[in-house]
């Protein structure tokens, strides 16, 4: 998958989770998932879980730890997914 | 008991998802036309229940996605949706806004009671244990811990209201509505609070009822006639319906009712909560009626009224074999011959018994009636109790319009021994 693909596919997970949502339509790999899209901390944990369901991979704590922009979410998806 | 110096606390808003309808404007309605909520429950029978009837509102999940952004409805099971809708209800008929999740003010002077009997059932049931089983505690996610807990509904309830005084889930199983308008009601008369959201909710899962299946305490005969299963008063009852839902009614003192010129439904004269003790003939699942009797009265006596000037009783009634001794304890505590009875009806005979927001839902219906001038059926008595012969002609078997109940007592007598009477009063024009 491209980078543009799985933008695409972070968005949509992350869109539930927003309570921002005008930030959500223009947001770009920088976009801060915490600060920006002001997605509660709580529900990290659920948004990592929904992309190892739908991408079919293990994320650990401490990679997961390490997301802090849009951008974040696909290097990791990428580092997993099989090329 | 209570400083009759104290405010005067009058409800300002309803809001209610019953089995027969959701909102105000269509529970009047249901309640005007004695509609039954009660209908077949396939997954019952497919659970190899003997009661396959049950008391369900259409479609919490659905109502809500018209309340809430899926941020929130994706960490609320059906007791917390029963709740929150029911609580924003209350609070907009109140004439009130729901505050943006971005406005950063605390409503210092309004708390929630909602009570539930059991909670949050069908997250546990259905994910923390299956999952927990088998080894995956980390797939289930963040949101439990707010779904399971006993106080997830009145703290959802919270953060939508951004309410800033006591906010709590009280629990005293059939009588956990009654109880929770009583506290609030309380707390507004020592002046703690100057508006407080009270009412209960109960979620619909299977696992729920299970119990009370097993101890052969719910209606068993009706499977195929669903709305005449729900029999309170009647010579062929044989237990309780259950049924699920939310009520929640806005409790203001006077005061702040009538500074913001809110519409007032009625006012609330006054409560009593006690316990039997298991004592005098009271246990776990049957009343003492020395404790009932007493809580009738003091209700009447901090209500400051004469027990002949209530107009009509919502009562308990559930439809098992204590229905009988309920009005003779009635009877008892307001000294009043059967002909002299206030008018007798049960709002389960329409909606069933929604365990942990029956005392909340038939509180809601009481006030309506008492707004709207009229009292109920009390459905599916045609064939009436032998003990009740002597009320007969005091049991609304059909809709009474134009009664001019003043006063009425509502109250709950549950699981554990324990009793709760409200007094409310129409209010004046």
């Amino acid at each position: 998958m491209t980078p543009d693909e799985l933008f695409e596919q972070v968005i949509a997970i992350l869109k539930p989770y927003t309570k921002a949502p005008e930030a959500l339509a223009v947001a770009k790999m920088e976009t801060s998932i915490l600060a920006d899209l002001k997605v509660n901390s709580a529900r990290l944990v659920d948004v990592v879980l929904e992309i190892e369901d739908r991408f079919d991979i293990a994320i650990k704590d401490e990679e997961a730890d390490g997301v802090r922009t849009i951008g974040d979410a696909v290097s990791l998806i990428l580092a997993h997914v099989p090329a | 008991m209570f400083d009759q110096r104290g405010p005067r606390v009058v409800v300002t808003g309803l809001g209610v998802v019953a089995a027969n309808a959701h909102g105000v404007p269509a529970f009047l309605e249901a309640l005007r036309a004695g509609r039954s909520g009660i209908a077949f429950q396939q997954h019952l029978a497919d659970a190899n229940f003997a009661c396959q009837v049950g008391g369900i509102p259409a479609d919490i999940a659905r109502i809500a996605e018209g309340y809430l952004p899926a941020a929130d409805l994706m960490a609320m099971n059906a007791n917390m949706m029963y709740a929150a809708v029911a609580a924003m209800d209350a609070w907009r008929d109140g004439g009130l806004s729901v505050p943006d999740c971005g406005d950063d003010e605390v409503d210092w002077g309004t708390g929630a009671i909602i009570g539930t009997g059991i909670g949050g059932m069908d997250t546990i049931a259905e994910k923390l244990v299956p999952k927990t089983d088998a080894g995956k505690v980390s797939r289930l996610g963040s949101t439990m811990v707010e779904q399971i807990m006993a106080s997830g509904a009145s703290a959802r309830v919270a953060g939508i209201l951004a309410l800033g005084n006591q906010v709590s889930t009280n629990s005293s199983a059939c009588n956990t509505g009654a109880e929770a308008i009583i506290s609030a009601f309380t707390r507004l008369k020592n002046g703690l609070a100057q508006r407080m959201l009270a009412g209960g909710s109960e979620g619909h899962s299977k696992y729920i009822w299970a119990g009370f299946d097993a101890m052969k305490v719910l209606s068993r005969g009706h499977n195929h006639e669903p709305e005449r299963a729900s029999r309170p008063m009647s010579a062929s009852a044989s237990g309780f319906v259950p049924a699920a839902g939310g009520g929640v009614l806005l409790l203001e003192t006077l005061h702040s009712a009538r500074e913001r010129g809110a519409r007032i439904y009625a006012e609330v004269l006054g409560g009593a909560l006690n316990c039997g003790g298991h004592r005098m003939g009271g246990s776990m699942t049957a009343p003492n009626p020395v404790a009932v009797v007493r809580c009738i009265r003091q209700a009447v006596s901090e209500a400051g009224i004469s027990p002949s000037r209530i107009g009509a009783i919502n009562g308990h009634l559930t439809a098992t074999f204590a229905d009988p001794l309920e009005i003779a304890n009635w009877a008892t505590a307001l000294e009043l011959s059967p002909a002299k009875m206030p008018i007798i009806h049960a709002t389960k005979s329409l909606i069933g018994h929604a365990l942990g927001a029956a005392g909340a839902i038939e509180s809601i219906a009481s006030v309506l009636e008492l707004y709207h001038g009229f009292i109920h059926t009390s459905l599916n008595c045609e064939d009436l109790h032998p003990a009740l012969e002597p009320y007969a002609s005091r049991i609304a078997r059909e809709r009474i319009d134009g009664a001019d109940v003043e006063v009425l007592a509502k109250a709950s007598f549950g699981f554990g021994d324990v009793n709760g009477c409200l007094i409310f009063r129409r209010s004046e024009p």
